[in-house]
């Protein structure tokens, strides 16, 4: 079910937006601007118009996958319900890896596709500490700017997500991203049986080959009212799930913190802060611990 | 007795007329008249390869052939069994075709370095390298854009990097194709102007041979693209302003292809592309490996079709000191990058200079300063080994080891691990990227697929630019005046008295 072709419509039923001078001629200027911006986007000039995000709608992402500044930009009044985000006590976990391979089960993934990955981290005495890594989910995201053909796209939730249908394996979203973070199908995806969702960026399985995969947040499950895979099997409730609009997050367990009040008590960090991503997940440290943060690339 | 002139007798006109008179009799009334004369030698040697076809040039052209036929095969292989099977992995996840991509589009740049830069400067010297430096060009853009193809996880989508609604304006990929398409359409126009007086030549000498199907097509062919050619004086200037005009667009169109590649990789945040200097770095490399490939094809192509009279020693030794002041330019933008990386320190510059002057990749490396650095340095400083034959190999060194320097450009960043402990870098995981027999096979059958496309190309058009020639003859052996004073009219701001010394040694 790809629902570009409705989202010309949903676009179009939209009030028209905060340009001025179109607006007052009549209530079908909405449209024919939009016609306007494709024209242009078709010719190729419309590069510096493309920061307002209204090309970016217009063009046709998923409908579900409207990305925050075409939303504001088309005048959408509805904000969206959840802004997902994850919490990584450190202090408790102990690199058991359950969480990676309950996602590579959930996901059919082959061994190497780590996409939730637990890093060995050696401290100043010498001794080891783990460190699982998701996707940052980041609000701004640098896969979703280099990719050529808008493989990658970030949903209005905060989810950011590869549309396996588009990607063409350029695989420069894997230099983009500073957590390496992103897995790619070298061979023959492994086989599913089949799925309660169709394969979509919400739910890639199986994965495509040729293409690009990697941590969803279990996206697909979200709504549902399900905490994702690696979330949910940790036996050391070491991860929680969380909404930033909720103010919530939740464990293995089913203990329930108040998001904001759990990271501020516990000086919450985010990895890699100085590359300017806004990663949306958050990690909290425990004596003698630290992620790299320091490391200045250019 | 120049036609000109009798043309002017017949008019009654004087003989010693002036230039003017003489540009306006014939830019007028006399449009049909060609005032450079032919010259037969230059004519046979420039058709020798389209109308000879020696025992050698089958044998190159087949063994060549099974090369780039093995490439088509290794490809073929690599789309069925993944891009695993060329070697990537989550942790090399660029290597040897991004290398390809970026040493096969630089050579390129012989063409636009030897050809337009020559040209805009008027170094007359040029003028019998100008159609190989220019072929090359040609066809090794092609297969340079070609390993964009063998690079894609997903090839058979390939069409959707220029479907219009797909494009994303902020990706350097998408900068690229906009960049290579451009220039791979000015590369077309630059082999196609010159050879315009060239063709109504070649058609004049297929007619005269046997009555093919090959002379058939070629006459046909001829006929549409230059068969309006008829060398007169206005004909000749608008030529030369177009040629001009194209040789200034096509060096900032080079610049730029270049340029936006190196920010394919400088668009990150990864230590080691990270370089404000790639743009730089990539073009000085691209146009040294090109001007490099220029000296091995005309050396290659100089002793297949015995041209040794119009390409000489010297044009080696002056190609040679073009390529030593790219060289040592290349070497110190090198330096200056690692310097400074490895100077800083931090974490992650620290790690992959380290590993690559001293580590995993100080072999790749270290053959890169020796073959490409040094060693064409000290060839070209003795006056012993400068020659046809050193100048040659020196230059066939520096494209395996520029090739080999791609690799370390491209490989040891992406290996290495972005996560690591900031208080214990060393134990840090480093990727490895494993050379199979698909990737190389392809590299090499693109490598051969040089010389087999010039040699097809030699086929059709003639291997010397005959007009050009034949007009620097003209001038080099002061015939007229008037054919002075044409070269002014034709190309503006060129000295009518030129340097007779250096023309003669252009066509000695």
């Amino acid at each position: 079910m790809t629902s570009s072709s409705r989202q010309p419509v949903e676009i179009a039923t939209r009030p028209p937006t905060t340009d001025a001078q179109e607006t007052p001629s009549c209530e079908d200027a909405g449209l024919s601007r939009r016609h306007f911006l494709e024209r242009l986007g078709a010719i190729g000039v419309a590069g510096a118009l493309a920061g307002t995000g209204v090309l970016e709608a217009a063009s046709g992402h998923k409908a579900g996958a409207v990305t925050t500044a075409a939303a504001q930009a088309t005048g959408a009044s509805s904000k969206p319900a959840h802004q997902w985000c994850m919490v990584i006590d450190l202090r408790y976990c102990n690199g058991c890896k359950v969480c990676t391979a309950a996602c590579q089960e959930a996901h059919y993934l082959h061994k190497d596709q780590t996409w939730m990955h637990v890093f060995t981290m050696t401290n100043a005495s010498g001794n080891t500490y783990h460190m699982p890594r998701p996707c940052m989910m980041c609000e701004d995201p640098p896969c979703v700017q280099v990719c050529p053909v808008k493989a990658n796209f970030r949903t209005d939730e905060g989810l950011v997500l590869v549309n396996q249908s588009r990607c063409i394996g350029t695989r420069i979203c894997m230099n983009a991203c500073p957590y390496q973070a992103r897995y790619f199908n070298w061979g023959p995806a492994k086989s599913a049986p089949r799925q309660p969702f169709p394969q979509e960026p919400e739910w890639p399985v199986p994965q495509v080959e040729g293409t690009v995969g990697k941590c969803i947040f279990c996206a697909a499950m979200l709504p549902m009212g399900k905490i994702p895979e690696c979330v949910s099997n940790c036996p050391m409730d070491a991860l929680y799930m969380g909404d930033l609009t909720t103010d919530v997050a939740v464990n293995a367990s089913g203990q329930v913190v108040k998001l904001s009040e759990f990271l501020a008590a516990n000086d919450a960090v985010k990895f890699k802060e100085s590359y300017g991503t806004h990663p949306r997940v958050y990690y909290i440290l425990g004596h003698d611990q630290d992620l790299e943060n320091d490391e200045g690339a250019g | 007795m120049m036609r000109e002139q009798v043309d002017a007798m017949e008019t009654g006109t004087s003989t010693t007329m002036t230039s003017r008179t003489l540009e306006k009799s014939i830019g007028t009334a006399y449009d049909g008249v060609d005032p450079v004369p032919p010259r037969e030698d230059i004519r046979e040697a420039a058709m020798r390869p389209v109308l000879e076809t020696g025992k050698w040039w089958w044998t190159a052209v087949i063994t060549l052939g099974v090369v780039v036929i093995a490439g088509i095969v290794a490809w073929v292989m690599q789309l069925r069994d993944g891009l695993g099977a060329a070697g990537y992995n989550n942790q090399a996840f660029w290597a040897i075709y991004e290398a390809d991509l970026v040493a096969f589009i630089g050579v390129t740049y012989g063409g636009a370095v030897v050809s337009a830069v020559l040209r805009l400067s008027k170094a007359r010297w040029r003028a019998p390298l100008t159609r190989i430096a220019e072929a090359t060009a040609l066809v090794t853009l092609p297969i340079g854009m070609m390993f964009i193809v063998p690079h894609l996880g997903e090839a058979p989508r390939i069409w959707e990097l220029v479907w219009p609604p797909y494009w994303n304006l902020s990706s350097p990929i998408l900068w690229d194709f906009f960049a290579v398409s451009t220039y791979l359409l000015a590369t077309v126009v630059f082999f196609y102007l010159p050879l315009i007086p060239d063709l109504k030549i070649t058609l004049e000498r297929l007619s005269a041979g046997p009555d093919n199907l090959k002379t058939r097509t070629c006459k046909k062919l001829y006929t549409v693209v230059g068969g309006n050619w008829i060398g007169s004086i206005p004909q000749r200037r608008v030529l030369q302003g177009a040629l001009g005009l194209i040789s200034i667009m096509i060096i900032p169109m080079a610049v730029s292809v270049h340029s936006v590649l190196s920010f394919a990789f400088s668009s990150s945040s990864r230590a080691g592309y990270l370089e404000t200097i790639f743009p730089v770095l990539f073009v000085v490399g691209a146009l040294y490996s090109g001007v490099a490939l220029v000296i091995v094809m005309a050396a290659a192509f100089r002793k297949g079709y015995r041209l040794e009279r119009y390409i000489t020693e010297k044009h080696f030794v002056r190609l040679g000191f073009i390529l030593i002041a790219l060289g040592a330019t290349y070497l110190y933008l090198t330096f200056t990058e690692y310097l400074v990386d490895g100077y800083s320190g931090t974490i992650g510059n620290a790690a992959w200079v380290r590993q690559t002057i001293m580590g995993r990749y100080w072999i790749p490396f270290w053959f890169f300063v020796v073959g490409a650095g040094l060693l064409p340095l000290v060839i070209l400083a003795f006056r012993r080994t400068r020659n046809v034959k050193g100048i040659a190999t020196a230059s066939a060194i520096i494209l395996l080891a520029m090739w080999v320097k791609r690799l370390v450009i491209v490989i040891p960043p992406a290996t290495e691990p972005l996560v690591k402990s900031p208080l214990n870098v060393a134990s840090a995981n480093w990727g490895t990227f494993h050379f199979t027999w698909i990737p190389i096979t392809i590299t090499l059958a693109a490598t051969a697929a040089i010389p087999l496309l010039l040699l097809v190309v030699f086929k059709f058009f003639p291997i010397l630019p005959v007009a050009d020639m034949e007009e620097m003859a003209a001038e080099a052996e002061g015939l007229e005046e008037d054919l002075s004073t044409l070269s002014v009219m034709a190309s503006t701001g060129n000295s009518p008295s030129g340097d007779r010394k250096e023309i003669m040694h252009a066509n000695a």
